[in-house]
């Protein structure tokens, strides 16, 4: 039995109905008008504000331990994760009054080269840096953006008020926090203002 | 009063038709943005109706800047030769018909006897504007303007041919007259189908409005004919392919909508002046519903390509309009 060969789209020409472009005209404008009525896809930004997913990654924050020092053991496991090399940690011995054996003493991120990935988050095995939802970030000059130690625990201590419930959180389901959408840039600033009026 | 009549006219009309290219201009950002799912401009004013104020602000606050490499004159010349004729067509467009102290006037600046030929002959001139701008500016200018006279030559033919068959029916260039012909019969649409048709088609290319935009295109020659032009300059293209918009669904109501035909409004015993006033509101809501489905149409339709372009000009329209006018002539010939 010969084989028979069935020919799919062997039409050349269009009809002539098609070549007017009358029907697929008319059909394209009912379209467009059924978009006419139906719900508009904007969220008119500094009013109303999306709704973030629970695992968004922002901007970190270094969190703290019972004692108010960083959790952070200077392993520099989130700098060897990095994959836009932007946390740069200096280590030091924590001697033995402190019980820690290391501790950073200089910590920083540079958030114009972090591509929040979020792999740093998954390194730390202290859970001492962590990511927040806050994405609108500002400054003017690129040396605003590295944020050093004393900045990324305001962070945490101005997420922290705004989140009680997030300051234990040893058997979570995520590394990265619950968020909230209501973090801003003025939460820090005002949580960096309550730090120098302690010192 | 009555010599005063055409500049009364004249001061009311440019008023209207200068005042309605704002205002098509929201309308149609914001239609825009609905039926794209989006909200449009609504932070000038109250639902961003001071939009267009803010534009034309801007507009004239912008710095005018003159490339060096341009022919100054031509430069200079081209985005006034595009207000010029979208103006001046406003001449001879009648809005409707009032009787005062038992005379009959037309609402229309100039009565000529040449009305719709006139339109056909000004009109065309928008077509040189566009090539000087586009030969002083640059390559991609250029490309706009070539593509644009193409376009305006092989759209015009098909366009005086659709005008053709309603003149022929009609009987008289007179805008007025072919009016109250279709007054005395049917809606010019119903007794020419295809010549108004293809019409509202070459209306379309005749205004670049989409999807004849070929000289503009921003996609692939940066802003077309206009790319070296900025501040009130640009403006100036701007408004002229507005008011073009404007004329052109002026044309297309008197034409084939019956003009300031309102239907049963005569029968219904109201006062003469009172049909009057209700028939020039009824010429003004055509004209907007059409510039509405201008609107419509730009945000449905993609940009065609070139050779669908001249596909459907040289291949579709003018054979089409041709027939049709035989056609017309022949039932003509056996029925009248």
């Amino acid at each position: 039995m010969p084989a028979t060969v069935k020919k799919i789209g062997d039409k050349t020409r269009d009809t002539w109905l098609e070549q007017s472009y009358l029907i697929p005209v008319i059909k394209g404008l009912l379209i467009t008008i059924r978009h006419l009525f139906s719900r508009r896809l904007v969220i008119e930004y500094p009013e109303q504000k999306k709704v973030l997913p629970p695992n968004y990654r922002g901007l970190h924050m270094l969190t703290r331990d019972e004692q108010g020092r960083p959790k952070c053991v200077a392993c520099e496991m989130c700098s060897t994760a990095c994959p836009a090399d932007c946390i740069r940690i200096v280590a030091a011995d924590g001697g033995w009054a402190d019980s820690r054996e290391k501790y950073p003493v200089k910590f920083e991120i540079n958030e114009l080269r972090c591509i929040f990935c979020g792999l740093c988050v998954e390194a730390c095995p202290e859970d001492a840096i962590d990511m927040t939802d806050m994405h609108n970030l500002a400054d003017y000059t690129r040396n605003d953006f590295i944020y050093d130690k004393e900045r990324l625990l305001a962070v945490y201590d101005a997420y922290i008020k705004l989140h009680p419930e997030k300051a234990r959180r040893a058997d979570r389901p995520f590394k990265a926090m619950k968020h909230s959408s209501n973090f801003t840039v003025s939460d820090v600033e005002a949580a960096n203002r309550n730090e120098t009026k302690a010192h | 009063m009555e010599p005063f009549l055409p500049y009364i006219f004249m001061a009311v009309m440019l008023v209207v038709y200068l005042s309605s290219v704002p205002g098509m201009i929201i309308i149609e950002r914001r239609l825009s943005a609905w039926l794209q799912y989006r909200v449009g401009p609504n932070r000038v004013g109250p639902f961003g109706l001071m939009q267009p104020m803010a534009d034309a602000l801007k507009f004239l606050s912008k710095e005018d800047i003159i490339p060096l490499h341009v022919k100054r004159w031509l430069y200079l010349f081209a985005p006034a030769l595009m207000v010029f004729p979208a103006f001046f067509v406003i001449a001879v467009i009648p809005w409707g018909v009032l009787t005062l102290n038992g005379k009959e006037i037309f609402i229309q600046i100039a009565q000529t006897n040449i009305g719709i030929l006139f339109i056909l002959a000004i009109s065309s001139l928008t077509v040189y504007s566009i090539v000087f701008g586009a030969w002083t500016s640059n390559k991609y200018a250029l490309l706009g303007g070539l593509r644009a006279s193409a376009q305006m030559i092989s759209y015009e033919l098909p366009m005086g041919l659709a005008v053709m068959s309603m003149i022929m029916m009609a009987g008289t260039l007179r805008l007025e007259g072919i009016v109250q012909y279709q007054m005395d019969t049917v809606w010019g649409l119903f007794q020419q189908p295809i010549g108004g048709l293809i019409f509202i088609i070459t209306a379309f290319a005749e205004t670049n409005r989409l999807p004849f935009d070929l000289p503009e295109s921003e996609a692939e020659l940066v802003g077309g004919y206009h790319t070296e032009y900025s501040s009130m300059k640009f403006a100036m293209f701007y408004m002229g392919e507005y008011c073009n918009m404007l004329t052109a669904a002026s044309l297309i109501t008197l034409l084939f909508l019956g003009g300031w035909h309102v239907p049963l409004v005569s029968s219904m015993g109201l006062e003469p002046l009172t049909v009057q006033i209700i028939q020039i509101g009824g010429f003004g809501l055509k004209v907007a519903l059409i510039m509405l489905f201008f609107v419509w149409m730009r945000w449905t339709l993609p940009r065609f390509r070139y050779d669908q372009l001249m596909h459907l000009g040289w291949k579709w329209l003018i054979p089409l309009t041709l027939a049709n006018i035989v056609l017309t002539a022949i039932l003509m010939a056996i029925f009248r």
